[in-house]
């Protein structure tokens, strides 16, 4: 075993000296590799940003409470009645104005993306005091609440960086009217900050809503109390509502998107990852072609074949290594923390979201790299290795 | 066959067949041969090319086996080894010369005399000595941290002579070890394994075309049609 190993360092430590008289074909399957993982784990960052986005929405002991059948706030009406009722089920928190519930409506207005000037769906969320209550990291940082029964709104952050318009004291187009632009608000990086805010009751009568909502927002008292709560509600006779907890509500919300992403990302970093191997494969055989004399004169010495594999293996697996380094780095260079937004394809509303390359993708991406290296390194090894030693001799 | 008996017989091969498959095509190259080389002796082998000499050399060797017959070092059984266990039994026994050397281009001479003591128990500073001394017996000394591009042709073979010897192998096996050195530097190489021979006692076998460096063997034999034979037209 201890000469085992002798002979591997020994091996290996050619293969590594030889390297710079195949700087060219080293340098270009590792690039290929850098330039795979870079992709995959760009592309794989937007999945995690959506992810993160949705999750940071989301508070352990928050809930909301949709109509039965409805998937999204979009499909959902509750009455004012229906609202009422909600507020009085047991388990939610209180405070001086009352029960932790917030019954909120939601729109969808036009507003042109900054980056393109195209159209975007851009959620208008009626909402009441309650509202900034029940989401506690709900917070403003530029100019005032808009006033209730006026016709003023506050933008959050995402939406004002993704869309025209947005900036403190211009206007937007609601139903006929400008509507001015009095705040700019923070929501912990969750999905509000997408969005656009009003009042409630101004937003049912520009759109004729009548006293309808569309979801109610609760804080429950702990996160345990939902199962109180969700029965009290679905028991009720005059109720025909769901309750969910919001955690899950929003990775309900975001599994069509992220899956959507995941899947491309991971078919586009396979199609690459393919050409890659062949790429490593190739710079193998040309290495191991290069080092037939070499490696066939060791193991005439004596030195067994396994050896031979490891060393061939880990040079594949060395240029990989660096190779995937190189794409993550660039990936994180080039993607982490830029923003933009895309289509929430359950609401059918714009959410924005910075791309998000964490160390879980990293890491992702080099193990992708290593697997490249190690499959494109393998055959190659093999045939070194398997070579009867007298014909290998004769290859000059 | 007669053999010059000045010890025991080390080398035993009787009864050896190699046949080389080429596609559908046999090859015959070896055909019923025996060989018997007594300890100490200096065998040159001769022969046209393709006649089999590398071919023979290799199974004496233990670079490759028979496909018939048996090929006995030291009253053992070399053909019927294992990959594994005829790779260790190289690693003890054998040294190996080459036409072309066959240094490792990124060593240096000291690191390239070094190798084959990478596959023994002894320490660095150990392995250090013995390249050093095998390099003073080749008269290498002052060329030890050279790299074989910055060596003269003579100059890599004496350096693959003490590869060859660093592990005091019992065979020294030379396949042409001659055959792309100048008359000079060819005539340096043979004194080399003269002297290894006459005063060391080294058993060597030297595959040659050349009439001129085979006057320097205690023994010539010629191969031609499979087999082997004392004179160089064997019909
Ligand atoms: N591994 C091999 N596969 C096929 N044919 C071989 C192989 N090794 C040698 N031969 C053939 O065997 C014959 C003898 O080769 P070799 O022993 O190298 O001759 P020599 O050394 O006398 O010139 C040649 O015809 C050669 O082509
Ligand atoms: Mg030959």
């Amino acid at each position: 075993m201890f000469n085992w190993i002798r002979q591997v360092l020994a091996v290996t430590r050619f293969s590594v000296l030889s390297l710079p008289q195949r700087k060219g074909s080293s340098a270009a399957a590792m690039l290929g590799i850098a330039g795979v993982v870079a992709v995959m784990v760009g592309v794989l960052s937007i999945a995690q940003g959506v992810l993160k986005t949705m999750q940071s929405s989301a508070a352990d002991e928050n809930a909301i409470v949709l109509r039965s059948g409805s998937d999204s706030e979009m499909m959902s009406g509750l009455g004012g009645d229906d609202t009422r009722i909600i507020a009085e089920a047991p388990g939610i928190a209180r405070n001086n104005l009352g029960a932790l519930a917030s019954p909120e409506l939601f729109v969808i207005i036009n507003i042109p993306m900054r980056s393109t000037g195209t159209d975007a769906n851009v959620p208008l969320r009626g909402v009441q005091a309650q509202a900034l209550n029940v989401r506690e990291r709900f917070r403003l940082v530029e100019g005032r609440m808009f006033e209730p029964g006026l016709n003023e709104v506050v933008v959050g952050v995402g939406a004002r960086e993704q869309f025209a318009g947005l900036e403190l004291g211009s206007s937007i187009l609601v139903s006929q009217e400008m509507w001015p632009v009095v705040g700019v608000f923070e929501a912990g990086g969750g999905l509000a900050e997408s969005e656009i805010w009003v009042d409630a009751p101004v937003l049912q009568s520009s759109y004729r809503r009548g006293n309808s909502y569309q979801a109610v927002y609760v804080k429950l008292n702990t996160a345990d109390s939902f199962d109180e709560f969700k029965d009290a509600l679905t028991s009720d006779p005059r109720l025909n509502v769901k309750p969910m907890r919001e955690a899950d509500y929003y990775t309900s919300q975001s599994t069509t998107v992220t899956n959507l992403i995941t899947g491309l990302g991971t078919l586009i970093a396979f199609i690459m990852g393919l050409g890659a191997i062949f790429g490593a494969l190739n710079t193998m055989y040309t290495a191991v072609s290069s080092r037939t004399l070499e490696i066939a004169t060791l193991r005439a010495l004596g030195f067994r074949s396994g050896p031979v594999v490891i060393s061939v293996l880990s040079e594949s697996l060395l240029l990989a290594f660096a190779g995937g380094l190189i794409g993550a780095g660039l990936a994180w260079l080039a993607f982490d923390g830029f923003r933009t937004a895309t289509l929430n394809w359950a609401s059918f509303s714009a959410i924005t979201f910075s791309f998000d390359v964490n160390a879980g993708l990293l890491i992702q991406g080099i193990v992708f790299a290593m697997l490249i290296g190690l499959i494109g390194g393998l055959l190659p090894a093999v045939r070194a290795a398997g070579q009867p030693v007298a014909m290998a001799l004769r290859e000059l | 066959m007669t053999t010059k008996a000045n010890g025991e017989v080390l080398v035993k091969v009787s009864g050896v067949d190699k046949v080389f498959k080429r596609g559908s095509e046999e090859i015959h190259v070896l055909g019923g041969l025996d060989l018997e080389i007594p300890t100490g002796e200096f065998l040159a082998l001769m022969g046209p090319s393709g006649s089999g000499k590398s071919t023979l050399l290799n199974l004496v060797g233990g670079l490759d086996r028979p496909s018939e017959g048996a090929v006995e070092v030291g009253g053992k059984r070399i053909d019927q080894l294992s990959d594994r266990k005829l790779a260790a039994w190289r690693a003890r026994h054998v040294g190996l010369v080459f036409q072309f050397y066959n240094l490792m281009p990124v060593l240096s001479a000291q690191k390239n005399v070094e190798l084959p003591l990478l596959l023994t128990r002894l320490s660095a500073a150990e392995r250090k000595k013995r390249a050093a001394i095998a390099l003073d017996i080749v008269g290498l000394s002052h060329r030890a941290g050279h790299y074989p591009r910055q060596l003269s042709g003579g100059e890599q073979q004496r350096t693959g002579i003490a590869r060859a010897i660093v592990t005091d192998p019992t065979l020294l096996l030379c396949d042409e070890p001659t055959g792309d050195l100048d008359r000079k530097a060819g005539d340096e190489i043979l004194d080399l394994l003269q002297a290894l021979n006459r005063e060391q006692g080294k058993t060597i076998i030297m595959v040659t075309h050349d009439v001129h460096a085979a006057a320097r063997a205690t023994r010539t034999l010629h191969l031609n049609k499979g087999r082997l034979s004392a004179s160089p037209i064997d019909q």
